[in-house]
């Protein structure tokens, strides 16, 4: 009797897991019902990689949303002959290997006509040549790593990595020195710290504003690494508190980033932190972030652009709420930058896989006006589309402070 | 000299963290000699029951720090014990005589199963939880360095429970009870004592120190993850390792002893804060060597 209690809870526990899991793992969603399309050729996929649980899933979900907002209309506009699109949102966890798995699953699937993401630059890496190999076009909302175009040399050898991977968003060799360009001239701090968290998008990141400060007259005085999971960074804040510094750059996301400014302060070392797009989320002010920390983003600031105000309000009226998050906008240039693509792709004709090649081409094409101003891809596969802005911590919210293209 | 004596202040305090996790470990090896891989996982949860008290509690008790905090402590205490309780008597106690590998691999297992449980059914636990501001505010200054009034209540609660425990299990009956287990549990049921009752105080024990350790660690570093038990866990049983696993006084001093490699090795050691766990292990691998009972372990006997 009693070992059958023991056994008979065992079992419904378990079972609960496997109900909580799959529950969790089923993200498969119709993108609306079609409505009075012709959609007698079937049903097509766009695929979204993106970090859906973990501690980026704040942004992760914000990627999904705005890409099935845009099959939504897409499909209620008949923006595609003869069929109607879904969307299948796999969870990466923001972690390269679940992220290849998730790219995997994808790319087994006829059709799936392109993939919106990833999140994170080091996940990008393996997503890219499993995409590649079955020429299925990835155009990701947030990448900043310019190596993931242009390789390795990006400044003085560039050369076209991937023939399927594009970008909306602006990359890292701008974004670095725009900010150390705000933080030297604008901001007048010359002594800079630089924390990392020792990954493809922050070190990277703090690389190219590294180099920017030095030419702009500023020095580094120190740099170190943290875990990605670590939470107690006493150790690091005492030890940068000692080169005096007038100001932290951090590069990485906002789950250490707003815990590591609070802690800078509590243990005496009020000075600003800066960021890039990894920590600009209303999560960064939450876990402990403080007023006068700065962010650069991507983009200029959502609301202040024309072509982004239509996107916010049909966000809001699918979702209910404005949790779009940093990516939210360029995600849904994305996802409309492949069904651009698809919808010239089988004009006239029909899906299938001797139609990968044009699909490319198409995709590499598309122009567009987006939530995010113009959508368009160089020889690279990057945006043609520069323009960055800098936000500060205002109370408890991010006020934008400067907005423009960096010249050098 | 000022970094060195903030850097020492740090691991101090990092320690202290520790040692309430490592506690239950060392306790629950010492009496069933079972790793028990998912006390990082109580530690866990009880962060979250605390948070979850506070987020319970009526708006106008929020705001008074006297009766929230206390109430959270209780909340995160309760959690702890509970789930430690039904851990034991549902997934250990019924492997009691199954080979040690068993209760082993069972112990990960109740370690996944409580980190996805959080995961899934706490709302928004997919994200680091920031939580609430009720804890003191402010440092201690002592001359040059300065340590926040959490950490200074951190340190003070870690060692005045942990010489609390030590007394009660070299003083009381119940304490008798448990070394007379540890030693030997076939001579202890002998002489009347239950030894199931016996392994369900170690585990409530354990966990109440846990639960502390959760609620202190929230308030200390102002939000929680579901992954803190992993990482504070694998710290804390490398402590209870290096202190000599089974040892109270063992475990304390292990963990203020990882805890200060941690920062120093950051401030001093080669490649800065990016290697600090490295030599976290380095030190452990060296003990080992020398010391394969840890610093404060006996030789393990053979059992009859």
């Amino acid at each position: 009797m009693r070992k059958h209690l023991v056994k008979s809870a065992a079992i419904v526990g378990a079972t609960l897991l496997v109900v909580a899991a799959c529950g969790t793992n089923d993200k498969t969603e119709a993108g609306g019902t079609g409505g009075s399309c012709d959609t007698s050729k079937g049903t097509l996929t766009v695929g979204v990689v993106a970090p859906l649980s973990g501690n980026l899933s704040a942004l992760g979900i914000g990627i999904k949303q705005s890409a099935e907002l845009a099959v939504d209309e897409a499909n209620k506009k008949c923006t595609v002959k003869g069929y109607k699109l879904q969307v299948s949102a796999q969870d990466d966890e923001a972690n390269p290997a679940k992220g290849a798995q998730a790219a995997t699953k994808l790319s087994t699937d006829p059709n799936v006509v392109g993939v919106v993401g990833t999140l994170n630059s080091s996940v990008a890496q393996t997503v890219q040549p499993i995409l590649r190999d079955k020429k299925i076009p990835q155009v990701s909302p947030a990448n900043t790593n310019p190596s993931l175009t242009r390789g390795n040399d990006f400044l003085t050898a560039p050369k076209r990595q991937f023939d399927n991977y594009f970008r909306v968003c602006a990359t890292d060799d701008l974004q670095g020195p725009f900010a150390a360009n705000y933080m030297v001239e604008k901001a007048g701090k010359k002594k800079i710290a630089i924390i990392t968290d020792g990954k493809t998008y922050g070190k990277g990141l703090a690389d190219e504003f590294a180099k920017q400060v030095a030419k702009k007259g500023g020095t580094i005085v120190g740099t170190e690494t943290v875990g990605e999971k670590d939470t107690d960074f006493s150790g690091v804040v005492s030890k940068i508190k000692g080169l005096a510094p007038e100001a932290v750059y951090y590069g990485g996301e906002y789950p250490a980033a707003g815990p590591l400014s609070k802690q800078m302060k509590d243990n005496g070392l009020n000075v600003p932190l800066m960021g890039g797009d990894g920590i600009y989320d209303q999560k960064f002010i939450d876990l402990g972030g403080k007023e006068g920390d700065l962010a650069t983003s991507v983009g200029a600031p959502t609301e202040s652009l024309e072509t982004a105000k239509a996107f916010v309000t049909a966000y809001k009226e699918k979702f209910g709420k404005e949790d779009f998050a940093a990516y939210g906008a360029f995600s849904y240039d994305a996802a409309n930058a492949i069904i651009g693509g698809l919808a010239k792709t089988v004009e006239g004709g029909e899906w299938g896989d001797a139609k990968r090649d044009a699909m490319l081409t198409n995709v590499g094409a598309y122009s567009g006006s987006g939530a995010t101003g113009e959508v368009k891809f160089d020889q690279y596969g990057d945006s043609t589309n520069k323009v960055l802005t800098v936000y500060q911590v205002t109370g408890t919210k991010w006020d934008d402070v400067q907005t423009g293209e960096y010249t050098g | 000299m000022s970094v060195l004596l903030q850097q020492l202040a740090n691991g101090v305090v990092q320690g202290a963290l520790i040692a309430l996790i490592a506690l239950g470990y060392t306790m629950v090896y010492g009496i069933i000699q079972l790793i028990n891989f998912a006390h990082g996982e109580v530690f866990m949860v009880s962060s979250y029951g605390g948070l979850a008290t506070f987020t319970l509690l009526p708006d106008d008790l929020k705001k008074s720090p006297a009766v929230a905090l206390p109430l959270m402590f209780l909340g995160g205490i309760l959690v702890a014990v509970v789930v430690a309780v039904v851990m034991e008597r549902f997934a250990y106690r019924p492997l009691r005589n199954a080979p040690r590998l068993a209760p082993l691999i069972t112990a990960l297992g109740v370690s996944v199963f409580l980190q996805e449980a959080v995961r899934v059914w706490y709302p928004d636990a997919t994200s680091n939880l920031p939580y609430p501001k009720v804890f003191p505010t402010g440092s201690l200054a002592l001359g040059p360095i300065s340590v926040p009034w959490t950490g200074v209540l951190l340190v003070v609660l870690s060692v005045g429970l942990s010489i609390l425990l030590q007394t009660y299990i070299n003083r009381s009956r119940m304490g008798r009870a448990m070394r007379a287990t540890a030693q030997d549990p076939d001579t202890a049921k002998l002489m009347g004592i239950n030894p199931d009752r016996v392994i369900v105080l170690t585990f409530v024990f354990g966990a109440v120190l846990a639960g502390v350790a959760g609620v202190m660690f929230g308030g200390y570093l102002n939000n929680i993850n579901i992954d803190m038990g992993f990482q504070n866990g694998i710290f804390a049983f490398t402590a209870a390792v290096l202190g000599g696993v089974g040892s109270i006084r063992g475990a304390v001093i292990g963990a203020f002893i990882i805890g200060l490699i941690k920062t120093l090795a950051g401030q001093y050691m080669p490649g800065g804060t990016q290697y600090d766990y490295v030599w976290i292990f380095v030190v452990l691998i060296l003990v080992l060597v020398f010391r394969p009972q840890g610093l404060f372990g006996e030789p393990e006997r053979v059992r009859a």
